[in-house]
């Protein structure tokens, strides 16, 4: 599904990402741990194609396409998604209205129909008891004084809206009770399938209990040092990062 | 500032212009003239004018179209029904016209009118050192009256279609509205050109809102760029009142609004709300004075503006609250978003309290819009375009959605896609 080679990507002159390799195949979920500040989320923007980094060298291929030459949105219209760690607020444009626009613009980019307002509102309905989303909060502006939790649930009812081959979540769990988390994480095994994949992005090895990943990576200092299968998480949580430190200032 | 500009003697402006042969009252027209009498244009210097240049209109010596010409004026029209009064360079179009016969509502001609019928108008505008509302006394050309009768409720629209159509033309038109104690009307004017370049509009509306009454004037801008226009709304309340306003700018080169509104009465309710979209080398300028002269009334204003390209705007809100004018309740906020570097505004919200026991506020913002937004649409797939059209429409919408006439945000809609793109 993804495949990442040597990414380097730097923000206002400082190098974040220092050659990182990371490969994905459809059908799997992958979680991605490491210390504050080693990079997860810079990597998630840059896939997501913010332009405040820089990619100075590397690749991406993503399913067949050359990732980092596609604009912001036509990486969405090909299928990859981000659920932010920190979903902004955008008073005055209402959840549905802007997934409509979403949805209808990834349509129209792969040559699909403009989907009816009836469908589309049995769609809205069927994908936010996924989350069990107040469908009131549908309707509201987007994130505009949601609670945390409602924001990260308001990202996983937009993914499962979306439908994409590659979901990206950053911290989806921080800030979450165990029933919200226990939700969230019910919504993206629904969403699961041999088509499509899932980095999760995660500090916590509950999150893991919940949604089982095939393999874990440590993210440190701008790479993937390690990949271990779902036991490491549990390592990592014992022991936290500084082995890992050690084993990197050893090589 | 450092630089001079060159007066423009007003007589050089005026020269083309003729004497009102409207029945006005008399010791009016002579003030007026007096008033116009060796003066120059304002300048940048002139604290009202301050960010406001008349070099461009100052330069025109426009003539004055003798007759209309028959300009089809059907798209300009917002309302399907009612009553609908159509004026071409500053001339009633009286086959575009149409006088519809409502109970308790009266709708003439000054050019019909005895001078008994006009002894009122220019009552409430005042003309020294206002030389547009002077010019628009001296040089009258046409005027409409409204009277809406005690107690009568007019649901069905009334509408004037101002329109533009000649190159270097001056339309001076005034409209006086009575509206009688308990009764409920709404009021449309909209600016027009088509053909026109260099055309100045001089309207001046004077409105009194009697005792009980509700009435809501909304107007929507929408000359061509090239030419001007000058507005003054001026407004006296009774006790009991409402009045709320709805100023939709959306093109021309200049637009100046003026209002004031006097809140004479207790219990009063005032609404101002306006929207201005600008692009290109737009300037428009919305002054605005609410002057609480009574106790226990409360007063909404909600200016927002979204200025692109090179365009300009100003936003000047005066709110007096006098001496014994107490329990007042007033808000007003001025918002900008804009589009460009080269895109600027002036934003003055200025509040004047006299009286203590009082709950009032003002505010200003000016910003871009916010990019983390626009990154957080791009990364659904919508485009960089989309994203910021939907920010752009939720920012103004706030305003615009304070109407709930259908036709006259369908006509705003209409407008917004052709000119922007917008689907709302
Ligand atoms: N504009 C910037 N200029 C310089 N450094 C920056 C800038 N923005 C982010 N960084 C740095 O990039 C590094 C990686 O940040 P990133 O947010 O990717 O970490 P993370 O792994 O997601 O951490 P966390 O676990 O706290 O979410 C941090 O050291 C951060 O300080
Ligand atoms: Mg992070």
């Amino acid at each position: 599904m993804i495949t990442i080679k040597n990414l380097h990507a730097s923000i206002d002159g400082k190098e974040i990402l220092k050659g990182l390799n990371l490969e994905v195949p459809a059908g799997q979920v992958h979680a991605i741990m490491g210390p504050n500040g080693a990079g997860k989320s810079t990597l998630a923007s840059v896939l997501a194609g913010r332009e405040d980094y820089e990619v100075t060298e590397g690749s991406v291929d993503f399913d067949g396409a050359d990732l980092l030459e596609l604009s912001t949105e036509d990486r969405a219209r090909e299928g990859m998604f981000l659920a932010f760690q920190y979903p902004v607020e955008i008073p005055g444009v209402s959840n549905v209205n802007f997934l409509r626009t979403a949805l209808n613009e990834i349509r129209e980019y792969r040559g699909q129909e403009a989907i009816s307002a009836k469908d589309f509102m049995a769609m809205v309905r069927e994908k936010s008891a996924i989350v069990e989303l107040d469908p009131k909060l549908a309707s509201r502006a987007v994130n505009e004084g949601f609670s945390g939790g409602e924001k990260k649930r308001n990202e996983i009812f937009q993914m499962a809206m979306l439908e994409p081959k590659l979901a990206i979540l950053d911290e989806t769990d921080s800030g979450l009770d165990i029933d919200a988390l226990r939700i969230v994480a019910n919504g993206v095994n629904k969403l699961r399938s041999e088509k499509n994949a899932t980095i999760v992005i995660t500090h916590y090895q509950r999150l893991l209990d919940y949604i089982i990943p095939d393999v874990v990576h440590v993210l440190y200092d701008g790479r993937i040092v390690k990949s271990g299968p779902k036991e490491l998480a549990l390592e990592l949580e014992e022991k936290g990062y500084d082995w890992i430190k050690a084993e990197q200032e050893a090589k | 500032m450092s630089e001079t500009q060159t007066d423009r003697t007003l007589s050089a402006f005026t020269k083309h212009l003729r004497q009102t042969e409207i029945s006005l009252p008399a010791h009016l027209i002579n003030a007026s003239l007096n008033e116009l009498a060796g003066k120059s244009f304002p300048t940048t210097r002139t604290e009202a004018w301050k960010y406001t240049r008349l070099t461009k209109l100052s330069k025109l010596s426009p003539t004055l179209a003798a007759h209309h010409d028959g300009i089809n004026s059907t798209p300009f029209a917002i309302h399907s029904t009612g009553n609908r009064v159509v004026i071409e360079n500053g001339a009633i179009h009286m086959n575009a016209t149409r006088f519809e016969t409502v109970s308790g509502l009266t709708i003439k001609r000054f050019s019909e009118c005895s001078a008994e019928e006009l002894q009122h108008v220019g009552g409430m505008l005042s003309l020294e050192n206002e030389l547009f509302n002077a010019m628009n006394t001296a040089y009258l050309q046409e005027g409409i009256l409204v009277q809406i009768a005690d107690k009568a409720q007019i649901n069905s629209p009334i509408e004037l279609i101002h329109l533009l159509s000649k190159v270097e033309c001056a339309a001076t038109i005034r409209v006086f509205i009575h509206v009688g104690k308990f009764a409920k009307a709404a009021l449309t004017m909209g600016t027009w050109s088509a053909g026109a370049d260099q055309s100045i509009l001089n309207a001046v509306s004077e409105i009194h809102v009697g005792e009980g009454a509700h009435f809501t004037l909304q107007k929507l801008q929408c000359e061509e760029e090239g030419n001007f226009q000058i507005c003054t709304e001026e407004i006296t309340q009774d006790k009991d009142s409402v009045f709320t306003m709805h100023t939709v700018t959306l093109n021309g080169t200049l637009v100046r609004n003026n209002v004031r509104v006097r809140v004479n009465g207790t219990n009063c309710e005032t609404n101002l709300y306006g929207a201005y979209l600008l692009k290109g080398n737009q300037h428009t300028d919305n002054h605005t004075v609410i002057d609480h002269m009574m106790p226990h009334c409360l007063s909404n204003e909600l200016y927002k503006g979204v200025i692109d390209e090179q365009a300009t705007a100003v936003f000047n809100g005066k709110v007096f609250v006098r001496k014994d004018a107490q329990k007042i309740n007033a808000f007003q906020s001025n918002g900008n978003v804009l589009m460009t570097d080269t895109a600027s505004v002036n934003s003055k919200p200025e509040l004047e309290i006299y009286a203590d026991d009082v709950k009032c506020s003002h505010g200003s913002t000016t910003g871009q819009l916010d990019e983390e937004a626009v990154f957080y649409l791009q990364s659904r797939g919508i485009s960089e375009r989309s994203a910021r059209n939907l920010l752009v429409e939720a920012f103004i919408g706030e305003v615009l959605d304070k109407n709930d006439n259908k036709e006259f945000v369908a006509k705003t809609n209409a407008i917004l896609n052709e000119r922007f793109g917008w689907e709302r």
